[in-house]
Parts: C-alpha cells; sequence; structure tokens
C-alpha cells in the first residue's frame, strides 16, 4: 500500500514546532520572576475582626454547626430523611449533608425507621462506636415508640430501650420540615452545654 | 407465557411411578403425600418430558387442623410450570422431607418455614432458624401464635 505523504496543513511539521518552541522561549523569558500573592489587605483585615466569646460559646457553636449523622437508617423513616437531605430541603445547610459510613466519624444517630430485635445490637454497637459528643434523634413513629409495629414479636418498642435519645419527632413518616425543626431543637440542647458539666 | 400445567396432566405419571403417592389432583395442583415429596420432586426434576430445572417458591399454609405446603417448579426448557401441594397433621413436630439437595434455592426457603412455622425439613444440611435469633420461643406465623 503507498503512503499519503501530502501535508494536510497550512503550516509544515517543521513550522509548527518552530512556532511552538518560540512561544515557549518568550514565554519563559517575560515570566522570570513570581508574580506576588494580593496578600496585603489581610492584616488590616484581621484588625478588624477579633471576636470576644467563651469557650463553651465556641465549641458549642462549632458541635451544633457540623452534626454529621452516622448511616443507621432501619426502614421507612430514611427516604424522609433522604429527600431532607436532597436539594430541596437540603440539610448541608446546617452542615449535616455528610452522611458517615463510619460511625467514628459520626455524632448523631437519626433513627429513621422500625428496629427489630434482632437488628438491634448492630444499632447499639454503632451508637457506642460513634465519638462522644454525641447525640440521637428518635425519627418517626417507630423511633419513638416502636408505632404500629409496637405489639410484634420482633419490634424494639421505641429506640430508647437501647440506647439514650436526645430529640423526639413524631409522624409516620415525619416530614422533612418536622425532622428540620426537631435538628433545630437539638442545637438549641447543644447550644446549652458546657465543658466543664462534662 | 410460561404454561401452568394442570395436576390431572402430570398425575398419570406420578401414578405409575410412585403409586398412591398422590392424594388429590386438581386443575390447578396436585396434593401429594408428605412422606413421598421427595421422590416426587426427583422425579419432577430429572423426567425429561417434565425437567422442572427451578424452584420458584416454597410457601406454607396454617389450616389449624394442619400445615399445607405449597411448592411451585418451573422447567426453563419447556417453559412449563406445577403447584405441588403436601399436607403435614401432627402439630406438635410436622416435618417433612427436604428437597435442598434437588434445588439449592430451597435452603433459606425452608430455614425461614422452619422459623417462622415450626416446620422440620428432614435432610436440610443446616437447619436453624434465619429470620429469628436462637432461643427465641415459638413460631410466630403458626395461627395458635400469640
Amino acid at each position: 500500500m503507498e503512503v499519503d505523504i501530502t501535508p494536510r496543513h497550512i503550516y509544515s511539521d517543521t513550522e509548527l514546532d518552530r512556532t511552538e518552541g518560540e512561544a515557549i522561549e518568550a514565554l519563559k523569558r517575560s515570566t522570570q520572576q513570581p508574580i506576588p500573592d494580593p496578600d496585603r489587605w489581610l492584616d488590616e483585615e484581621l484588625r478588624r475582626n477579633i471576636l470576644l466569646t467563651s469557650l463553651d460559646t465556641i465549641l458549642n457553636w462549632a458541635r451544633r454547626s457540623s452534626l454529621w449523622p452516622a448511616i443507621c437508617f432501619p426502614a421507612c423513616c430514611a427516604f424522609e430523611l433522604i429527600a431532607a437531605n436532597a436539594s430541596r430541603f437540603d440539610l448541608s445547610r446546617f452542615g449535616m449533608e455528610i452522611l458517615r459510613a463510619s460511625p467514628r466519624q459520626a455524632d448523631l444517630m437519626i433513627t429513621a425507621g422500625t428496629l427489630t430485635w434482632k437488628m438491634a445490637p448492630q444499632v447499639k454497637r454503632i451508637y457506642e462506636q460513634m465519638a462522644e459528643p454525641k447525640w440521637v434523634i428518635a425519627m418517626g413513629a417507630c423511633g419513638i415508640s416502636g408505632g404500629i409495629f409496637r405489639s410484634s414479636y420482633n419490634v424494639v418498642p421505641g429506640y430508647n430501650r437501647i440506647i439514650p435519645v436526645d430529640v423526639y419527632v413524631p409522624g409516620c413518616p415525619p416530614r422533612p420540615e418536622a425532622l428540620i425543626h426537631g435538628i433545630r431543637m437539638l442545637h438549641h440542647k447543644i447550644s446549652k452545654r458546657s465543658i466543664t458539666e462534662g | 407465557m410460561t404454561l401452568a400445567l394442570s395436576g390431572q396432566e402430570v398425575v398419570a405419571k406420578l401414578e405409575q411411578q410412585f403409586p398412591g403417592s398422590v392424594i388429590e389432583s386438581s386443575e390447578n395442583n396436585l396434593l401429594v403425600k408428605s412422606e413421598s415429596i421427595f421422590d416426587v420432586a426427583e422425579y419432577l426434576k430429572s423426567s425429561p418430558e417434565l425437567d422442572f430445572d427451578y424452584l420458584n417458591y416454597i410457601a406454607a399454609v396454617d389450616y389449624y387442623d394442619y400445615f399445607e405446603l405449597v411448592y411451585q417448579f418451573t422447567s426453563m426448557k419447556h417453559n412449563h410450570s406445577l403447584v405441588l401441594k403436601t399436607r403435614c397433621y401432627d402439630r406438635e413436630n410436622p416435618a417433612v422431607p427436604s428437597v435442598v439437595r434437588l434445588w439449592r434455592g430451597a435452603d433459606f426457603q425452608e430455614r425461614e418455614i422452619y422459623d417462622l412455622m415450626g416446620i422440620s425439613f428432614e435432610g436440610h444440611p443446616n437447619l436453624k432458624r434465619i429470620v429469628l435469633w436462637q432461643g427465641f420461643e415459638g413460631h410466630p406465623l403458626r395461627k395458635d401464635y400469640l
């Protein structure tokens, strides 16, 4: 087979190489010094932004502003939680958009769903693996009391049988607004904590 | 669509193979003696013209006087299916032969029936509770469970 060697561009390969080399050399010559960072304003701004507060306030503010929920949603309330997390209700407004797959990195457990006794040891273990300080929101009728499944042979009648609950959010399931209201209540609760109380 | 074989179509073959094993045959299903359920199932699976290579489900029903087990088989090759039933009159220690050796899919279903209905499957390799935990008292899907 005959190889086609007719040029396909306006510029030949040699010409392209030469212009590329010239451009690089020109850029290199003109940029011998680093561009200075525009940071002169920093000192001025810092001087105008000193805030005096108590350690409790700043710690509680930090803690409640980044409540990371552990991924532990045994049943259908999870979908309301997912809706609350998605763009319409947007839990990232409260610094909660990161659902942690590792309980070591989480400090809030939202008990979204019916819990069976078979599953209860695992949920208890997830709670125990979470680092202090940690909080629990009992979401939905089943999370509060077992709900309509309360009399079942295999349903835990309320998460407070196995773990301490901070906020109860009723509903079957609660709407995302209700869950967000519960989260706001938990924020108030956290803001009243003190490091001296432990 | 899968053709649902009537019990009457299959009953002649079964009667010829295992005389006295079929109690009743109707348009929809076959009622087989519980002690011969394994032999019948084995025949249904291995016989080339029936060739039931797939077990759709096993279900258990509590009719107070007896437990009824419902099996549905399908043949992928012939595209037909059959519903087989058997009854268990002993309420204290109900037992039927296991079909796990024929269809591995029966494993978890038989364990679930054992767990919730309390029917034991003779010959099951690992018959223990699957949904509830070891030590749970009673079998909650029985009608007399409170």
